[in-house]
């Protein structure tokens, strides 16, 4: 086992190689690219046996990638963002084939307004589509979280594709210490891929992805989609206890950070939990007795394991890094159905922030603190805000007023 | 497939594919070219298909082939292919998969696909060199979901989306020259009406590597207005008026296969068919036959 300094997008890249996977359909786009570069460059070399060949847009990647698999071979493949959408067809239909392979999504706000920084809300629009979802924070976990990710997809109780979320730029290109286990130990680990007869022979065909006439047996492949996710919450404790048994590294379902006491938990997914983290360290030094829940598996959602760590708190403080227009954060929408109506239900209090890469200072995490403590007193849940400061919109509003007078420049 | 080479409507296979009782309309020139291509073709293919009239084909849990089938979309069956030959061949190059275990992958798809939507995923796989086997069967508009007009439909055709009196104001895309245009191994029009003709050139395509499209114009009863019972008849008519000339690119050439003399009257074929009624009721639109016939006159013109 070796520690060397890698982004994210080598992490994910090294956890393709690791895994062997034997085919990678590729696209680029910003901010995946250094991802299918790195691969391509090691199937040049041979460091890696297989093929990467790149495609004409995302939804010829997704149909090749499900196709190979249903072929019979270890599958990897990376996107983000436009690029996600681009699929968004594949992704739901490919996960109704039962075939598993592992997509990494780089996370990246969408358009419009077209941007590059990130947040969640790429990542959410797949939330449905029947792929399992593996959200990371650290460049190490990308790397791990790509291993456990083929042990789950293939999992025989599971069999589905699986995408394993990072963030754009704030993973993806920075660089941090990652151990990087050594071949025969990620072998032991994940053995060769089992196709389990699911693969095109002369000798035996078979259909797959075939129509269905009526409602009755279309809910009952849909149902069979959505039971195996369900099969996959234990599965996936399995897996994990495994990982850390060979790699001591932990990587539960949900990540909890200085919980045990915690009145007042923070709830938030990827990169920026780790601002919420550091934010908890700075409100514990002044005596606030406040944690971190950071779930890692969002589908299937771990509701039960949720519900063990968040009932009888105070109050729940739920950064959602997404926006869904009209409703609000869809984390704060989630967790409000997994905890309604169960005993010592925490209050809740939603805020959206960190799209397109906005900043979530210090500050911002003591008044979310101070607005949940305050809810809780009260016992009544407080609207949902969008976090926006009013220097923010003082700085808007200067661009706003440059564009008016750029406008009666030109004279139009 | 066949071992022997076909020179006469006696080689043609005797035994029969694809199963019956599947849910295509009576009088399918698409069905019709598919259980001749197939029947050449052979067990040991795997079609991907698009999503058009044949998906229903394989309806859970029955299907007509012996062969695999994978539904992939619309616009990515080309995509479909690609994953399934190169997970074939990474299955070879590691000795998992014998040459007797491989097969061919086969695109499935109708106009409306080929001709729009997966001409992109289609122009890339061709680019890549993929080893393939494009079926298109064309019945020049959106047939399943009732003959709206595609980029495959004829002029003055009428369809669902067309259905005022002078039909279809655009032309027909030349889908065989565009695929000509990549430079892939092999491209051939047919039309089930002419099976020896079909035969022979689904042979010469399975002998061949990499990109190879069969084209086949599908006669068809519901989208087109005529009785199902003359879809071999409205077949010939097309190869024989010369609206549909059947023709191969191979080696970089194009060879016609069958040109027709004494070429029929274009008429013969258009009033066989409801599509083209308002061009002969309740008037006899003169000007408008005239410039279908200059048309094909043009076309044949430019044949050697």
């Amino acid at each position: 086992m070796t520690r060397t300094l890698l982004t994210g997008n080598a992490a994910a890249a090294w956890g393709a190689r690791l895994a062997e996977a034997d085919y990678v359909p590729a696209f680029p786009i910003t901010p995946q690219t250094e991802i299918i570069e790195t691969l391509a460059q090691w199937y040049d070399s041979g460091e890696m046996q297989g093929k990467l060949v790149t495609l004409e847009s995302e939804h010829s990647m997704i149909t090749a990638a499900a196709a190979a698999a249903a072929t019979g071979v270890r599958v990897f493949t990376a996107t983000s963002s436009q690029g996600l959408l681009y699929a968004m067809e594949m992704i739901y239909t490919v996960a109704g084939w039962r075939v598993p392979f592992v997509l990494v999504n780089v996370s990246r706000a969408l358009a419009s307004p077209i941007t590059l920084e990130p947040d969640h809300t790429d990542i959410l629009a797949a939330r449905d589509s029947g792929f399992l979802q593996i959200h990371c924070a650290t460049c190490q976990e990308v790397l791990d979280s790509v291993l456990i990710a083929y042990r789950l997809a293939e999992h025989e109780r599971v069999r589905l594709p699986i995408i394993v979320n990072l963030d754009g730029f704030y993973l993806s290109f920075t660089r941090e210490p990652v151990e990087t286990p050594d071949l025969q130990s990620v072998r032991a680990f994940l053995p060769a891929f089992d196709a389990g007869g699911i693969e095109y022979r002369a000798s035996k065909p078979i259909s797959q992805a075939v129509a269905v006439l009526g409602g009755s047996p279309y809910s009952y492949f849909r149902y069979e989609v959505h039971l195996a996710q369900l099969q996959a919450l234990a599965a996936y404790d399995e897996i994990a206890a495994e990982f850390l048994d060979r790699f001591g590294r932990d990587h539960p379902a949900i990540d909890a950070y200085r919980c045990e006491d915690a009145e007042i938990v923070f709830y938030m997914i990827g990169a920026f939990a780790t601002k919420a983290k550091d934010a908890v360290d700075r409100l514990r030094e002044q005596s606030w007795k406040v944690g971190l829940a950071r779930p890692r598996l969002l589908r299937p959602y771990p509701v039960a394991a949720l519900r063990r760590l968040l009932l009888g708190r105070r109050a729940v403080v739920v950064v959602d890094q997404n926006l869904s227009m009209g409703k609000g954060g869809v984390l704060y929408s989630e967790l409000a159905s997994g905890l309604y109506g169960q005993p010592g239900a925490p209050i809740l209090a939603g805020f959206v922030g960190g799209l397109g890469g906005r900043e979530l200072p210090p500050e911002e995490f003591y008044e979310m603190a101070k607005v949940a403590h305050a809810a809780a007193e009260q016992g009544a849940a407080p609207e949902p805000r969008l976090l926006y400061t009013s220097g923010e919109l003082r700085e808007l509003k200067k661009l706003h007023a440059i564009a008016l007078a750029e406008r009666k420049e030109i004279g139009t | 497939m066949s071992e022997a080479t076909i020179h006469s409507m006696k080689d043609l296979p005797s035994t029969h594919l694809l199963g019956a009782g599947t849910a295509m309309c009576a009088g399918c020139g698409g069905i019709e070219a598919l259980h001749e291509i197939y029947d050449v073709l052979g067990a040991r293919t795997v079609f991907v298909n698009a999503a058009g009239c044949m998906t229903l084909l394989t309806v859970y849990p029955f299907t007509p082939f012996r062969s695999g089938w994978l539904y992939t979309s619309m616009s990515s069956a080309a995509a479909g292919a690609q994953g399934v030959r190169d997970a074939l061949d990474i299955l070879r190059g590691r000795g998992r998969l014998s040459a007797e275990e491989d097969v061919t992958a086969v695109v499935l798809a109708g106009d409306g696909s080929s001709y729009g939507m997966g001409l992109s995923a289609t122009s890339a796989a061709i680019e890549r060199n993929l080893d393939f086997l494009y079926l298109c069967y064309d019945n020049e508009g959106y047939g399943n979901t009732g003959q709206q007009a595609s980029a495959a439909t004829p002029h003055a055709a009428r369809t669902a989306t067309t259905a005022g009196s002078r039909g279809y104001a655009g032309f027909k895309k030349d889908l065989f020259a565009i695929w000509a245009a990549h430079r892939p191994a092999y491209v051939a029009t047919v039309i089930g009406a002419e099976p020896l003709d079909l035969a022979k050139k689904i042979q010469r395509a399975a002998s061949l590597k990499g990109p190879r499209l069969i084209l086949a114009l599908a006669p068809c009863p519901t989208g087109w207005d005529y009785d199902p019972k003359l879809s071999v008849e409205v077949g010939r008519l097309a190869v024989r008026t010369g609206v549909w000339p059947l023709k191969e690119y191979v080696d970089g050439k194009v060879q016609h296969t069958r040109v027709p003399r004494p070429r029929l009257p274009v008429e013969e074929y258009l009033s066989l068919q409801g599509r083209y009624a308002h061009l002969f009721e309740p008037q006899r639109d003169d000007a408008a036959i005239a410039e279908l016939q200059r048309q094909v006159d043009d076309y044949w013109r430019g044949v050697g």
